[in-house]
């Protein structure tokens, strides 16, 4: 046990947040229903206290915990602190339409910081066993966030659904790491990889671990073929669910992408970058196809994501330096967009009625021009019109494929872009050439969800504009990481 | 003589058993979970004959956290159970139809 360092300030992040979600789980006992706004205040101090003291206990230098089982890199900070500006955002938006559904409790917001650190984990893991604890912590989270609304017949089919399929992932990824630990004699990312290196020679079994952890990483990130969970469960989970589930752990599931597959199995990436080839082109062909005969915002926007993720993984293909910093960038800035997506999916519903179907957005710009603007904003973004952030997203994914010589995928994805254009556009169609239906309703949003919503939504202009602050970052924290 | 082999054959058939049995099964939602404990089991039992084998022990801690964890799983696995028998008053898989498209 001597060599054991316990360096706790490297975890001191974590422990806020975990200290934070028991506080927060008990408090909720003892105050009144009308003194909730306490319990969201909290929460949105316990992100700011967390990114403060990630920020503040950060170093250029690589941090280790608990023998080597924790990391602290720059990479880890970096995508923590987008995690709590990711969850800060969900709570804004979904205040409101928790209040209306009687869904506003304490439970929601210990469940989601339960998550976050579940999520933080994940991104800080650096063996196998610690990737796996946060994976769990994450998912045990979000199968019940999906069935929280619980007199909801929808919402709770699309529970026992991620529940299910989640679980089958899970013990895919583990069966997969059972052989990787068997061939390398190993649960340590880097002593995995140095263990690979030294034999040169690849086992069978060695193939087939790598291939049940690529699976269970598809199926985690609801890439084609394993997406058929992703429609679903975005469809029938409540809109706030959705919003959480179809955002910041797609940050986490791609720190284990690059923790397992880049730090881990980097001897094998001849390998796996055969796997991301087609699960990219699939998903991509798949998801824009499905997503245009879409009737339902949510369920387009779940096909809409199977594209993106598609998107994601063409930069994991390149498996250089490039490719993860442009799928990094790619990440994030689709986090902004879905968040600020479903934001405004929140925000169009009210008391009694969810903005689910296309056809309510039928009108928009007549009822609330401004509003029909940032979708619009946020449509072009998702398509990859520029100048919006999400053209230099794709364009940078592309652009790290093509120099890493896979040309007709490359071609195939712009095709499939260009495609894909329609049913956003369709939406902005409908927003702003078709007749509104139904009675003019005020929007009932609360001020702050409106201004925090109206500059996210600029943001992604902004950030088109002028991507490379962003890009940098994204491409210094991978490098620092990966040396 | 018992060998790694032996328990690797025994751990890929149960784990293709869960596999199967959640795909196959149109019948009880409670089977789907069976299959789910049945295919942790299948990948404890990967770690330990591999952890016996190295003669490291990691693998057999990996084993006590998995388990941990299925349990906790199961848990919120039959609560979602409890809530969707409320709701649809059926655990029958093929009646779990209402989100198509």
């Amino acid at each position: 046990m001597d060599n054991m360092q316990f360096d706790l300030l490297t975890l001191l992040p974590e422990m806020v947040v975990l200290a934070m979600a028991m506080f927060i789980l008990l408090l909720d006992l003892f105050i009144l229903p009308q003194n909730r706004f306490i319990i969201y205040g909290l929460s949105q101090f316990t992100l700011f206290a967390a990114a403060f003291f990630t920020f503040k206990t950060h170093t250029p230098a690589v941090g280790f915990a608990f023998n080597h089982m924790f990391i602290d890199d720059t990479l880890a900070d970096v995508i923590k602190l987008m995690m709590y500006l990711g969850t800060s955002l969900i709570f804004v938006y979904t205040r409101k339409y928790l209040q209306d559904r009687n869904l506003y409790r304490g439970e929601f917001y210990a469940m989601v910081l339960f998550g976050l650190l579940g999520m933080m984990i994940m991104v800080s893991g650096h063996s196998m066993l610690t990737i796996y604890m946060g994976l769990e912590l994450l998912s045990l989270c979000l199968y019940s966030l999906v069935a929280f609304d619980r007199d909801n017949k929808q919402a709770s089919e699309a529970a026992m659904k991620y529940f299910v399929l989640g679980a089958l992932a899970s013990g895919m990824l583990l069966y997969g790491m059972s052989m990787l630990y068997g061939m390398t004699g190993s649960l340590d990312v880097a002593d995995i990889a140095n263990s690979i290196m030294q034999h040169q020679g690849k086992s069978p079994v060695m193939i087939m671990g790598l291939v049940f952890v690529v699976a269970g990483i598809a199926f985690k990130f609801g890439a084609v073929p394993f997406q058929m969970w992703v429609p679903d469960v975005y469809q029938g989970a409540p809109t706030p669910m959705t919003l959480i589930i179809g955002s910041v752990p797609k940050l986490a599931a791609y720190a284990m992408t690059v923790r397992l597959l880049v730090q881990g199995l980097h001897p094998l990436a001849q390998d796996w970058q055969d796997m991301m080839l087609l699960m990219a082109v699939l998903s991509i062909v798949i998801g824009n196809f499905s997503a245009i005969v879409q009737t339902n915002l949510k369920r387009m926007l779940a096909y809409s994501t199977i594209s993106h993720v598609g998107f994601i993984m063409f930069g994991f293909m390149s498996a250089n330096a490039n490719g993860f910093a442009s799928s990094f960038f790619y990440i994030s800035t689709y986090v902004l967009m879905s968040i600020a997506g479903f934001g405004i999916i929140l925000l169009l519903s009210r008391q009694g009625f969810e903005a689910e179907q296309i056809d309510d957005l039928k009108g928009l710009n007549q009822k609330n021009p401004w509003i029909a603007f940032l979708m619009l904003i946020i449509m072009f973004s998702m398509a990859g019109i520029p100048p919006t952030v999400g053209f230099y997203a794709k364009f940078t994914v592309l652009q790290a494929a093509w120099q890493a010589g896979f040309t007709w995928a490359v071609v195939s994805a712009v095709l499939m872009a260009v495609i894909g254009a329609f049913y956003y556009l369709n939406i902005v169609r409908k927003m702003y050439f078709d007749a509104p239906v139904g009675s003019q309703v005020a929007i009932t949003a609360p001020m702050d969800m409106r201004f925090i919503l109206s500059v996210h939504a600029l943001g992604l202009l902004g950030l088109g504009l002028f991507p490379e602050s962003l890009l940098g970052v994204c491409g210094r924290s991978l490098l620092m990481s990966l040396q | 003589m018992v060998g790694l082999s032996h328990y690797l054959i025994l751990g890929a058939l149960m784990f293709g058993i869960s596999v199967i049995g959640i795909f196959l099964n149109r019948k009880n939602v409670i089977i789907l979970l069976m299959a789910i404990e049945l295919m942790l089991l299948a990948v404890n039992l990967n770690f330990i004959a591999f952890s016996h084998y190295l003669n490291d022990i990691a693998g057999q801690v990996f084993v006590f956290f998995i388990l941990t964890v299925a349990a906790a799983e199961s848990a919120i696995g039959l609560a979602i159970l409890v809530v969707l028998f409320r709701n649809l008053r059926t655990i029958n898989v093929d009646d779990l139809d209402q989100l198509k498209g």
